[in-house]
């Protein structure tokens, strides 16, 4: 068993206004002199530290309670999981 | 006698003004529950109160949406018995899937606090049957993740069905879609709105230039039980 660290990020999904998002982009970004910035998303980010026999099982365990638990509403937001560390 | 349910969560603050509205103003018996209670005997109708059920940690309403309370008021919801969420109440209904769709952060990124107009879309559902059709009356919001938002497939349900029961009218406190600020399920009988009713209900405490017609959002439900009782 080894300890994975899986990222969930929680995006809302593209028809969602992200007012958050526009601002840092427009206000800062734009702003501050990066013109090339087309554009900036806001979104919510967990870690879970994860104990499983493999990255593929953790991933798997992140996703499924992701669903189960409605982590995201499926309405307005997609999810991602991801492996980013092995401990 | 009707008996009305009051679910409690820690953070719930707007349990007791419901309370006291129904007891005091109404004169309906309506006793707290606590959101633990996974069986629930002897109630006509359910509230969930306004508030920030465990600290809003995650989503609004979504660690309370799967507390053993929401369960049976699911339960309760499917056997036709009438369901009202408030603010908090709202967004932990829309979690627990009883109403379509999402409350997000408002469009102005800020809590909004103050007085607005509603008016009434759908005056058939059980908690809005003593408005006149199109009524618009005065009340309060408060909260910071307000705004209504589903995709097409689900408005256009709402519309079809007749499911907006309010809309702000000549105001926009949180950008909601279509200035949406009462849904119903499609059977009618769970309701959620993001004002506050219990804010709004006695004359003492109302706006300038405002009365306390709120309250007629509690007079149908409790007419509604009465009605429901004799029949």
């Amino acid at each position: 068993m080894a300890k994975y660290i899986v990222q969930v990020v929680i995006e809302n999904k593209p028809y969602i206004n992200d007012p958050e998002g526009e601002t840092i982009h427009r206000d800062l970004v734009v702003k501050g002199g990066y013109s090339s910035v087309q554009s900036v998303r806001s979104a919510k980010m967990l870690k879970m530290a994860v104990t499983d026999k493999s990255e593929k099982e953790a991933e798997t365990t992140v996703k499924k309670l992701c669903e189960e638990l409605r982590i995201f509403n499926p309405v307005v937001s997609n999810c991602t999981v991801q492996v980013s560390d092995k401990l | 006698m009707a008996k009305i349910g009051i679910a409690v969560f820690p953070g719930s603050n707007c349990d007791r003004d419901v309370h006291h509205v129904l007891n005091n103003v109404i004169g309906v018996q309506a006793d707290f529950i606590w959101h633990t209670k996974d069986r629930i005997t002897g109630y006509d109708a359910m509230i969930v109160p306004g508030g920030f059920a465990f600290g809003d940690r995650l989503r609004a309403g979504i660690i309370a949406a799967h507390s053993p309370i929401v369960q049976e008021i699911k339960r309760m919801a499917k056997a036709g018995m009438p369901v009202l969420g408030i603010c908090n109440g709202f967004q932990i209904l829309v979690e627990s899937g009883l109403l379509p769709g999402a409350l997000m952060m408002n469009d102005s990124l800020r809590f909004v606090c103050r007085w607005t107009k509603v008016q009434v879309r759908n005056n058939k559902t059980p908690f809005t049957s003593q408005f006149a059709s199109k009524q618009t009356f005065g009340i309060p919001v408060a909260h910071g993740e307000g705004r209504y938002v589903a995709d097409s497939k689900i408005l256009k349900d709402l519309k079809k069905n007749n499911q907006i029961v309010l809309q702000y009218s000549n105001d926009d406190p949180n950008g909601s879609t279509d200035l949406i600020a009462a849904i119903c399920n499609e059977e009618g009988n769970v309701m959620g709105m993001m004002p506050h009713p219990e804010r709004a209900s006695e004359s003492i405490l109302v706006a300038d230039n405002s009365n306390n017609d709120a309250i007629t959002i509690f007079r149908s439900l409790v007419a509604n039980l009465k009605q429901k009782a004799v029949a």
